[in-house]
């Protein structure tokens, strides 16, 4: 069975805040306690005062743990210092848990607060009925059911027993944005200090009794299959007790521990059939991409009709190679099956995948398999694939033990997904003034769901549409995208096809600017100017709310104001995952190498439940997207991923490391993306900002080359 | 296979293992001192940096033979009476985000406030840089660098 693609989720999510209530099922297979009170899926609170917030989305360094529960227990009015926090495994219980397109807080963001509102009223109908009062003389206060009458109060704990008896509300109020408590609030996350202490299990942390450790030597090359194997070397190294084919392309090696594994597989060796791609090289790569662009495309968006607009045109062309996620936890997942089941310690994004796939790869019913989901070290999308979680599977089933899998650097960089290469057409009819009358985006790429057996009608990508908005209200505007075909495996990494769309939009938008002689800022705001709204696929854009990102981020980084000498900005911005981010940069120039100093972002993601998370999530995506721009470049020979560790594919470190400032719009609209709308627009203000500079203009990532 | 005694937070074990074994997985597997994590294996990204007599190293590349007798620290021991001042410190700027670099961190930083107690900003950098955070934390971590160097970290939980 396959999964909910990334589209349908965000479509579900998005139907779930438009009313629809997911999530409200009985846990505990459908049976409710006497004693405790569980309303729902996502709250229990036991008569000794405990309350218990359950998270069913995947931890990976968003500050989920902290901010769904922050949701729930405000409308509960419950003490925060009260709550504990437990993570869900893959269940029935709570709609798709697929953690992913910046999505977990906006589409639970109804489901949380009615979650918590539903039990808050059961609380106070249930201190009403003990008291014998009116319910509307009751107040939920702080963990507290209050009579201020006669001054008497219940804690929830004191009330489980009673609420539990009550029917479970539909339709309940919910707290206005003026009114909160705890959303809104700068709190510390939950799992900060376990991890400070070296005490939170991430998935290459869990142990248990009689635990083995695989290390597997996979296909080098991209599609490629084992024929022949030799094991006599690696049966010599103390420890290694199972070495055998898993699949079609790899051969696990199983060992008492971790190194001896790696060391049996060091010396394994191993007879590949290289396959069909075994002459793919990253130039190959390229020409497909331009030989696409020669076919028609598919409309993702248009408005007027471009071709009839008149003027003189500008045109240029934008690419992207291939890039690789690199979490810092490497790959890595423990199965223990035990013939008629299958219990899995995932690090995922997606463990209802995992549970699906792994049942089909072993042999047993989805219901046979329990997934428990693990702290992450880094997410971006590589965990959105099952591939860890099958291979410990049928490893253990293979070896009849628990097993942990363990993925190496090398392992992570070259047998991953990437983030799809790209081309990019663009080309624009200026008015007399330099400003657009049309305006035309050829995106080429090879669609990642499309590669995963769910192409989206029409051949597009079905993430594409709302990840390559332009929201600049222009009369005449063509969004194309042409399907291109690539043997290289591709994976979601964060903002998806955002980075490559806003690089090749907001690089032109500049290019239009110079060429008009216009301030970059000045001509964005013009083009803004009208309030509109734009219907994109899943979300409709609004000029202003993207007009206030950038006139902030200009305000607040001083864009009227000369620069000392030597430094110069540039600025970007775009509107992704619900939220609308501008950004700019400040450089200076060493030789041919910018130094990035500072970024100044100003987000519009409606209500910011956690400015501190915010204020996390922001500045990891403009470094994550510096590193991207930079230096990102995943390259193909003989069909083999030539990259392999942190030397050849060098994220950026401390000492590249811009201060970066975040300005949040005041705003009580519905929570949007924070996890990937940085991402975008990065690299478009550093190209712009070394255009300033050099007068140089950079269409082709990554910077260094 | 060769006999070595490991001294890893103050307490001696005796092992039987390859002797090019490194470091990291004897920690991890052997003594199931998981706070130190495997990120590269090749010295490249700092998460299994632990301190061998006070210096901070890399545990992935560093072969269990060569550090037989020595005084090991790992995060796990690193706050020898309750949590050392970096760790209050990281509580308190609310420093990690996924966290799975975050024990690597701590451990280059204490090796450098060991010896730097009031480290200038280039210090601060030059220590940290081989330490990778794909989270991209590296404010926070200079910020909890400084409050600790300053005194400036409190009890833990106080995180505002």
């Amino acid at each position: 069975m396959s999964p909910l693609s990334r589209r349908e989720f965000v479509a579900a999510g998005v139907a779930a805040g438009a009313g629809l209530v997911v999530g409200f099922y009985l846990p505990h297979g459908g049976k409710r306690s006497k004693e405790v009170f569980s309303p729902n899926a996502y709250v229990r609170i036991t008569p000794e005062n405990k309350i218990t917030i359950v998270v069913a989305r995947s931890e990976m360094g968003q500050g989920i743990r902290t901010a769904l529960p922050m949701i729930l227990a405000e409308e509960l009015e419950a003490d925060w210092k009260q709550i504990e926090i437990e993570q869900a495994g893959a269940s029935t219980l709570y709609g798709d848990q697929t953690t992913g397109g910046s999505a977990s807080v906006r589409t639970t963001w109804d489901p949380m607060r009615k979650a918590g509102a539903a039990a808050r009223e059961m609380l106070i109908s249930a201190a009403a009925l003990t008291w014998g009062v009116p319910r509307s003389s009751c107040v939920a206060q702080n963990g507290n059911v209050l009579h201020g009458a006669s001054k008497r109060q219940l804690s929830y704990g004191e009330l489980a027993k009673t609420a539990s008896t009550l029917p479970v509300p539909t339709d309940v109020p919910l707290k206005q944005s003026k009114d909160y408590k705890i959303v809104g609030q700068r709190l510390a996350r939950v799992d900060t200090p376990s991890k400070v202490k070296g005490e939170a299990v991430f998935g290459i942390d869990f142990r248990m009794p009689g635990m083995k450790y695989a290390v597997l030597s996979r296909c080098p090359t991209i599609g490629g299959k084992v024929v022949s194997f030799d094991d006599k070397e690696s049966k010599k190294i103390s420890g290694v007790n199972y070495v055998g084919k898993i699949g079609d392309s790899a051969v696990a090696v199983v060992a008492d521990s971790v190194w001896g594994a790696m060391e049996g597989r060091r010396l394994l060796n191993v007879n590949w059939d290289d396959g069909p791609n075994k002459n793919l090289n990253t130039a190959a790569v390229v020409e497909s991409l331009k030989q696409a662009a020669a076919k028609k495309g598919a409309t993702l968006y248009s408005a007027g009709d471009v071709s009839k607009a008149a003027g003189r045109r500008v045109s240029a062309e934008y690419q992207l190679p291939f890039m690789a996620h690199a979490p810092m936890e490497p790959g890595n997942c423990t199965a223990h099956f035990q013939g008629s089941t299958c219990e899995l310690w995932a690090p995922t994004q997606v463990p209802q995948d995992c549970r699906d796939s792994v049942a089909q790869a072993v042999g047993l019913d989805p219901d046979r398999v329990k997934v428990n989901v693990t702290l992450m070290g880094g997410g971006f999308g590589r965990r959105l694939e099952h591939d860890y979680a099958v291979e410990s599977a049928l490893v253990s089933k293979a070896v009849q033990a628990p097993v942990k899998v363990i993925w190496t650097r090398e392992d992570d960089m070259r047998s991953s997904t990437y983030r799809p290469a790209s081309l990019h057409q663009l080309s624009a009819v200026v008015d007399g003034l330099g400003y657009p009358v049309a305006f035309t985006h050829r995106l080429v790429a090879a669609s990642i769901s499309g590669q995963k057996g769910q192409p989206g009608s029409n051949g597009i990508d079905p993430d594409l549409p709302d990840e390559a908005a332009l929201v600049y209200g222009l009369p005449n505007v063509s969004l194309e995208y042409v399907a291109a075909e690539t043997a290289v495996p591709l994976g979601w990494m964060r903002s998806v096809y955002a980075l490559q769309a806003a690089f090749a939009t907001e690089s032109f938008v500049d290019e239009l600017a110079v060429a008009a002689g216009k301030d970059p800022l000045e001509y964005r705001l013009h083009m803004l100017a009208k309030d509109q709204d734009i219907p994109f696929f899943v979300t409709t854009w609004h000029t202003a709310r993207m007009r206030g990102v950038l006139q902030l981020a200009a305000d607040k980084a001083g864009w009227s104001k000369p620069l000392p000498a030597g430094r110069f900005r540039g600025i970007a911005c775009f509107a992704c995952f619900s939220s609308y981010v501008a950004e700019v940069v400040e450089i200076s120039m060493g030789k041919d190498v910018p130094r990035v100093h500072r970024v100044v972002v100003a987000v519009d993601c409606g209500q910011v439940v956690n400015p501190s998370i915010l204020e996390q999530q922001i500045p990891g995506g403009v470094i994550y997207a510096l590193s991207n721009a930079l230096r990102a470049k995943i390259t193909i020979e003989k069909g083999r991923v030539v990259q392999g560790n942190f030397d050849d594919y060098a994220p950026v470190r401390m000492e590249e490391a811009p201060l970066v400032e975040v300005h949040a719009v005041a705003s009580v609209e519905s929570p949007t993306g924070i996890g990937e709308p940085s991402v975008p627009p990065l690299a478009p203000a550093l190209c712009n900002a070394i255009y300033a500079a050099t007068k140089k203009r950079i269409r082709a990532l990554p910077i260094l080359g | 296979m060769a006999d070595i005694t490991l001294r890893v937070n103050g307490s001696d074990t005796k092992l039987n293992l390859p002797p090019e074994t490194p470091l990291l997985w004897v920690l991890r597997d052997t003594l199931a001192l998981t706070g130190t994590k495997f990120g590269c294996g090749a010295g490249l990204c700092g998460a299994c940096t632990v301190h061998v007599e006070g210096a901070a190293i890399r545990s992935c590349s560093t072969p269990v033979s060569q550090v037989a007798g020595k005084s090991i620290t790992t995060i796990e021991g690193l706050g020898a009476n309750g949590l050392h001042v970096l760790q209050q410190a990281w509580i308190v700027e609310d420093v990690p985000q996924c966290g799975y670099c975050q024990t690597g961190q701590i451990m280059t930083a204490a090796a450098l406030l060991a010896k730097t107690p009031n480290p200038s900003d280039e210090q601060i950098t030059q220590a940290m840089n081989g330490n990778l955070c794909r989270c991209g934390t590296y404010e926070r971590i200079r910020k909890a660098i400084r409050r600790a160097a300053s005194g400036g970290a409190v009890a833990a939980g106080g995180a505002q």
